[in-house]
């Protein structure tokens, strides 16, 4: 190996009984990059993330990190190489204030001996301050989670994964379910996390979303890769074009012309 | 500040103002505090035959009462907060003060290694019942139903085989029982205020301090209010359920301690339809059933609230029966409250 990447993956394979998940897929992103995992439903995007993150594992191919291969057996072996993942419920609880779900799992505590509390007012400030420095805008650090939008729970769970010290930052759809506008705000987290070093791999169906942030663009159709491009070797047209399937919408655009003729 | 600050000018069409009175009533409290206050004065006006607003003795009887409730509903709405329910609770007074009974009667135990054993036989059961619900991924509601119909056949049966009526009497004939009767079942002044009073505020207060400052507090939200998120992010839910499920024994087997060493006797029916009353005071106090938020601080207020109904249908000198339609008409007032609560805390804004 000529260079060694933070997180690569080479040739990765999968089954599900008989059927191929994912078939070879490769690819890798560096520190203070973004690499876009594209694919529409069925692609594969999911199960390629839950192997990156643990949760599923290779069936053939290796996963990389600072060149050295890894085996991980569970998402917990993942983030202690600080890996994180951002899944699409998030890991919050919709009723607890944001300080606390920011924290939870790892509350900061003060106290004498056996008797310790959670350190509050240091929790808030650090919630206060690490969501200031992503520009995001929480009003009361003691608001309940679920009165925040969407964008904003996506911006605080990525703001939680960077302040735990996330080298590698798994984001699974996270612009999907947001309008137009919280979708920028999203977007724009994650050119602030990538910006403060941190390396992103984001799965998104919507070549709109990734192709403002990528640096580097992967395809997948059907559990195959149609490619691995860097944002040089590629335009927003043609990004689009592949992510469409290509020659199979030509194909299907003929059979209605046809269909319309006959009309 | 300064991050508000620009808050303001970046997203202003989702800034609502949320005033000091939107907030406080927004607490899962508030609807307690009001009720309990409304009670108070409601008897006030109704119970005129006494001097219910102002004398001592009045109001060292339905505190008395409401102890009685609001010790266990502590940990119960702890339990709740974590999403589970414990139906067990109320039979487990009776087991606990039947076995104390047992240990210093017929066992001639000093008092207290008899309470210390109880104790943990209350830890016990709740062990068993956590672990229960954890492995089994069963609802608590049936779980503990099951340990419920079990240990009132054990209570009714043993007492009847050991006494051959169905109490266990002369409790008061082990040795140390005075010095455990006055830290658990003593009068504390000439209105015969019951220190069991001061269990309770304290329990509460212990309660209260855990939920809201602890780490465990953070873990009892989390496991109530999206386990699957709670364990994504390392918080051992299995854990923090079964301690639950012991701190709720335990604290009934406290209970058993205590009413056994104030009435000397223990009946086999003892405690039997209060795991209803612990429920009724959590929800009262802003509990929700499915879990994930409530108040310990609310639910000593609910327990005020029904142990003033208790002794306020008799003080008005209304049929006493009325106290279940009361206790009905509060709960179902407190659930709607609840929901508006709920739905108000989930709203997107």
């Amino acid at each position: 190996m000529t260079t060694t990447h933070l997180l690569e993956a080479d040739a990765i394979t999968k089954y599900y009984g008989n059927i191929v998940a994912l078939k070879g897929i490769s690819t890798y992103v560096n520190a203070g990059e973004v690499t876009c995992i594209l694919g529409d439903n069925g692609a594969g995007k999911s199960s390629f993330i839950k192997i990156l993150s643990g949760v599923h594992q290779a069936d053939d191919g290796s996963l990389l990190v600072d060149g050295e291969a890894v085996a991980f057996t569970s998402p917990r072996d993942a983030r202690a190489k600080g890996i994180a993942t951002v899944y699409q419920d998030l890991a919050m609880v919709p009723l607890m204030s944001v300080w606390r779900n920011f924290f939870l799992g790892a509350e900061p505590r003060k106290g004498l001996g056996p008797l310790q509390w959670v350190d509050a007012a240091k929790a808030k400030s650090i919630v206060r301050r690490e969501l200031g420095e992503m520009g995001i805008d929480i009003r009361d650090p003691d608001q309940p989670v679920g009165t925040l939008s969407g964008g904003e729970r996506q911006s605080v769970a990525i703001a939680r994964a960077v302040y735990f010290g996330a080298r590698v930052l798994i984001l699974d759809e996270p612009t999907s379910a947001l309008g137009v506008k919280q979708a920028g705000v999203v977007l724009k987290y994650v050119l602030q996390a990538r910006d403060r070093g941190v390396a992103v791999i984001f799965i998104t169906h919507n070549p709109h979303h990734a192709y403002p942030v990528g640096d580097r663009f992967v395809i997948l159709n059907r559990g195959t890769s149609l490619g691995s491009y860097e944002k040089s070797q590629i335009d927003l047209e043609e990004l689009t074009r592949l992510m469409a399937g290509g020659r199979e919408l030509a194909e299907l655009q003929h059979e209605l012309a046809a269909i319309r003729a006959e009309i | 500040m300064a991050t508000e600050t620009a808050a303001h000018t970046q997203h202003d069409e989702r800034l609502v103002s949320v005033g000091p009175l939107t907030r406080l009533l927004s607490r899962p409290d508030i609807g307690a505090f009001l009720g309990a206050i409304a009670v108070f004065f409601a008897f006030g006006y109704f119970a005129r035959g006494v001097n219910w607003l102002g004398d001592p003795a009045i109001a060292a009887g339905w505190t008395d009462q409401a102890a009685q409730y609001g010790i266990v509903a502590v940990p119960v709405a702890l339990l709740m907060i974590g999403g589970e329910f414990d139906l067990s609770a109320g039979v487990m007074i009776g087991s606990s003060g039947l076995l104390l009974g047992y240990l210093a009667t017929h066992a001639h135990m000093n008092i207290w290694p008899a309470i210390l054993l109880v104790l943990l036989f209350g830890l016990a059961i709740g062990f068993v019942n956590g672990l229960t619900v954890v492995k089994t991924r069963l609802p608590s509601f049936i779980v503990t139903l099951a340990t419920f119909f079990v240990l009132q056949g054990v209570n009714a049966a043993g007492t009847l085989k050991l006494t051959g009526t169905t109490a266990i009497d002369d409790i008061d004939s082990a040795k140390g029982f005075t010095s455990a009767r006055h830290i658990f079942a003593s009068d504390l002044t000439h209105w015969s205020f019951k220190v069991k009073v001061l269990w309770w505020i304290g329990l509460t207060l212990v309660g209260a301090w855990l939920l809201a400052k602890s780490r465990f507090g953070n873990w009892i939200y989390s496991a109530g209010g999206d386990p699957n998120a709670a364990r994504n992010v390392g918080v051992p839910v299995a854990r923090t359920k079964i301690t639950l499920f012991m701190m709720t024994s335990g604290t009934a087997a406290l209970m058993g301690v205590i009413e056994a060493l104030e009435l000397r006797s223990m009946q086999s029916k003892e405690g039997i339809g209060l795991e209803f009353i612990f429920i009724i005071c959590a929800v009262v106090g802003g509990c929700l059933l499915t879990g994930g938020y409530g108040s310990v601080i609310g639910t000593l207020f609910g327990a005020a609230m029904l142990g003033m109904v208790q002794l306020g249908i008799v003080d008005a000198q209304w049929d006493s029966n009325w106290t279940y339609t009361f206790q009905g008409a509060i709960l179902f007032a407190a659930v709607v409250l609840n929901l508006f609560v709920r739905n108000r805390a989930q709203k997107v804004k």
